[in-house]
């Protein structure tokens, strides 16, 4: 029986009516199944917050992990488990903030995985504190008097530390983030979608409308060449990173590709039981 | 004849000091010697004081002694470092470049000489310690023809001159000293023995990869990176791969996550990772996810003493973590141990679902001692507990696996990503039974009772006899870890004394295993624990686990150093002689 959107159906979603990141999670079960896989092909590996939780409304393979750390988790259970399609996945605290060590090397190491950020510039589990993505100037009881730390800039910081694919998408235009997300899963590397998932409840100024009316759609762009660095950082500053589309893409071998002897067949899968003749050898070295 | 002999080669960072005393242990390992070695040396690269030393013995030993038969010493600061601890008629090689004579002082021969000359003469300062090396045979009365075998190994293959001028250095060493007409010791070479000489992280790392590991992600750190490193150039001859991560978060959490998808998996640390790693030990534990974590102990806190050695980690590897948190802690104490419990550690993790810890020390990682040669049917065969099998999966026919179950036992059957009918969240959250978040208090409390429930049927001897014959006696001994070569020696001395005492070696630190040492310590008129760090946690421990009230006293040490057999006999005279 051919897999349908039913199969990718996880547990009922407490997400406020209206969040932007029911759009996400519909961008990438729709992407999996656009791309012909079976839940037990996917591992969703999720970091803490709203947008934590997609690895329990979808149904996958999945790994709710902690606050900050889903892209180590992610990124060792491809390589344990190359077969799998491997999406991380959080929020802009997770990624940008409490975990932005971890994004700077995940997109340097560049292991062959998707990371989707449901980026609402807000911490809204934790009811509205200004987030690392909150525009300067940010008003919650965090930043009283407006927060005075510029914001991170999720295009800029990824092109810097390295990522082959950098992508950024909306919540308001699912079709647009099925494809970008599917794009990302193909691309073979590491892959940032960065979504502008906006938080009804406590993100005011970010909101549907905001970037209804400011993004600018990459593909609308004259000549616009996603393998030129430097063009894409050109544009971010030019948009002030209001961008949607593939903004940079970069055929770079994945991680695996410069490990000696990296297995075909997934480890998780291989015989582990000892060869004598390789521990003779490697016992030869301690004589 | 003799048939034990101490050697120690002192210099500066830098100067070739650990290749030195490796060729002179490789060799007296190939002579059939048993070995044990202790490394001196400081937290920079170049400079600063360092010592090699070596104890070579007919017998099986597993300390590397109090005193130096010879002395090596390429400066002035490393005659002056060592020369209180000098067997008494031993023998020291000083550098000396304005003069060369032989002279008696501190109780030793002092061979003035310079090597460093002597290596220029051959053309090639790089040679020096070899010279060194011959005169040092000489001294012990072995020929130089013995290190031929490893020369040509390390050598060869850079041609035959420079295992020549090795060889030729050798000889000349050897002469010079020969031409002095001093009186060698004689020592007596064993029965050859099929064996090796390693450290305690090589043992666990090539012991990890006998045992299924086939994944690690670390963080450099003293004195643990040996395993890493080991892992790198290792893993990918058995289909493995080990990770070097940005830091030592993520170093446990990439292990985890290779845990979960179904590899055998480890990270290997000291205090300071281990610190950093806590949150991770939750996320495994709450999890069931299994993980083997290598916690070499060093100096702490903080950084504390980097190149140093302590203790002082056993209560944070106990309970490291907010929340409850299953996890099994072992201690291996010999680098034989530490080789064949990592079959144990891998399979504990698989069957219980949990973190496992093995606690390293310094002293144990980075020393080389002599090991006999590994015997396959001496590792705990593969055993990977309730992992089920795609048939078995396509049997429960579940669209949502329930990944925690509850069991009688505790221990949910596990699915690896990839097989059809195992779809299912693993959750740091508190979940139900097919993983998804849940804060119903039934259900927490079920997963509670399952998860820190499950490890109360562990069972395992959970210490060594270390005396004659299991007995209660007068005196007992309780340590863990490296201590344990040391005391060994304790024991032997008080016991040819007269005295009754025996050493019960923990190896099991959580959860702790009182069958047989509750005997032991209800039948000791003193109980003796001898731990290196301040506050006294393996004691701790044992009052809180066993109740042993006044009759139980420590011997501690905290400089950095590990105890000497008389620094012990010396803080136990009185302990002895109190009547309990």
């Amino acid at each position: 029986m051919a897999v349908t959107l039913k199969d990718y159906r996880g547990d009922v979603s407490t997400w406020c009516p209206g969040c932007g990141h029911f759009g996400v999670m519909s961008g990438i079960q729709k992407a999996c199944l656009n791309l012909g896989l079976e839940p037990h092909e996917v591992a969703v590996i999720s970091g803490i917050g709203c947008s934590g939780k997609v690895s329990e409304y979808m149904r996958s393979y999945g790994f709710h992990t902690l606050h900050g750390r889903s892209l180590p988790v992610a990124q060792a259970v491809k390589l344990a488990n190359s077969g799998l399609k491997v999406i991380a996945s959080g929020g802009d605290g997770d990624g940008y903030g409490i975990g932005a060590g971890h994004f700077t090397h995940a997109a340097r190491r560049n292991v062959d995985m998707t990371y989707v950020v449901m980026d609402n510039r807000v911490y809204g589990l934790t009811k509205g504190q200004t987030s690392p993505t909150s525009m300067q100037g940010y008003v919650s009881n965090t930043s009283p008097e407006g927060s005075g730390e510029r914001e991170v800039k999720p295009l800029e910081l990824a092109l810097g530390a390295g990522a082959s694919f950098v992508a950024q998408g909306f919540s308001g235009d699912i079709k647009g983030l099925i494809d970008l997300i599917a794009e990302a899963m193909k691309h073979p590397g590491f892959a940032l979608v960065n979504v502008f998932s906006p938080c009804v409840t406590y993100n005011k100024i970010n909101t549907y409308d905001f970037y209804r009316e400011n993004i600018v759609d990459i593909n609308d762009l004259e000549d616009y060449d996603p393998s030129d660095k430097a063009a894409a950082y050109a544009k971010i500053i030019e948009h002030d990173g209001l961008l949607k589309g593939i903004v940079y893409k970069q055929e770079r071998p994945a991680y695996h590709t410069y490990l000696k002897d990296y297995p075909e067949t997934p480890i998780a899968f291989n015989d582990i039981e000892p060869d004598s003749q390789v521990l003779d050898e490697l016992w030869s070295a301690f004589k | 004849m003799k048939s034990e002999i101490t050697w120690k080669i002192g210099g500066q960072q830098g100067e070739g000091i650990d290749s030195t005393g490796e060729i002179l242990a490789t060799t007296l390992m190939q002579q059939g010697f048993q070995i044990a070695s202790y490394k001196h040396f400081a937290s920079r690269i170049k400079g600063g004081h360092t010592y090699y030393h070596i104890r070579a013995s007919h017998t099986p030993i597993h300390y590397q002694g109090d005193t130096t038969d010879i002395l090596v010493a390429l400066d002035k600061e490393s005659y002056e470092h060592n020369i209180g601890a000098m067997s008494s008629g031993g023998f020291v090689l000083m550098e000396n470049k304005k003069e060369e004579k032989v002279e008696e002082a501190d109780g030793c021969t002092v061979i003035h000489a310079s090597f460093t000359k002597m290596a220029e003469e051959l053309g090639n300062k790089i040679i020096r310690n070899m010279i060194a090396l011959g005169s040092t045979i000489y001294l012990m009365g072995l020929h130089y023809d013995i290190f031929k075998p490893l020369v040509e190994r390390k050598f060869l293959r850079k041609g035959q001159s420079l295992v020549d001028l090795n060889v030729n250095a050798l000889k000349k060493g050897y002469e010079y000293v020969q031409n002095l007409g001093l009186t060698p010791y004689k020592l007596e070479t064993p029965q050859p023995k099929q064996q090796a000489l390693l450290t305690g992280n090589e043992a666990f790392a090539f012991g990890a990869v006998a045992s299924g590991c086939r994944f690690l992600s670390a963080y450099p750190i003293t004195p643990a990176s040996e395993i890493m490193e080991y892992m790198k150039k290792n893993l990918p001859k058995v289909g493995g791969v080990a990770v070097q991560a940005e830091d030592e978060l993520a170093g446990l959490l990439m292990a985890v996550g290779a845990g979960y998808a179904g590899v055998r998996s480890m990270t290997s640390t000291s205090g300071p990772g281990f610190s950093l790693k806590t949150e991770a030990i939750g996320l495994a534990g709450v999890s069931e996810t299994p993980v083997v974590i290598v916690n070499s102990q060093r100096g702490g806190p903080g950084t504390g003493l980097p190149t140093k050695y302590e203790q002082g980690d056993l209560n944070t590897m106990i309970y490291a973590g907010h929340g409850d948190i299953p996890r099994i802690v072992l201690a291996p104490s010999t680098v034989e141990e530490c080789m064949y419990m990592a079959s144990t550690a891998f399979n504990l993790a698989e069957k219980y679902q949990c973190p496992v810890i093995v606690a390293l020390d310094l002293v144990l990682s980075l020393n080389k001692q002599t090991c006999p040669d590994y015997q396959a049917d001496r590792f705990e065969p593969i055993d990977r507990g309730k992992l089920l099998t795609e048939e078995q999966l396509a049997e429960l026919d579940e669209f949502r696996f329930k990944r925690y179950r509850l069991t009688e036992d505790g221990i949910s059957p596990r699915a690896i990503p990839g097989q059809k009918g195992g779809v299912h969240t693993a959750n740091s959250n508190e979940h139900s039974e097919t993983g998804h978040i849940t804060e119903e208090p039934e259900i927490r409390t079920a997963m509670m009772n399952k998860r820190l429930g499950k490890l109360q049927p562990f069972k395992m001897k959970g210490y060594e006899f270390i005396g004659q014959d299991e007995h209660p006696v007068e005196t007992l001994f309780i340590g863990f870890g490296s201590t344990r070569g040391v005391l060994e020696e304790v024991v032997n001395e008080l016991n040819a004394q007269g005295e009754d005492t025996a050493l019960a070696q923990i190896k099991v630190l959580y959860p702790f295993q009182a069958e047989g040492l509750k005997e032991l310590i209800d039948g000791a008129r003193r109980v003796i624990v001898v731990e290196n760090n301040w506050s006294g946690q393996l004691s701790g421990m044992l009052q809180k686990e066993l109740q042993v009230g006044s009759k139980l006293q420590t011997v501690k040490k905290y400089s950095g150093d590990p105890f000497t057999k008389t620094e012990i006999l010396e803080q136990i005279a009185q302990k002895m002689k109190e009547v309990v």
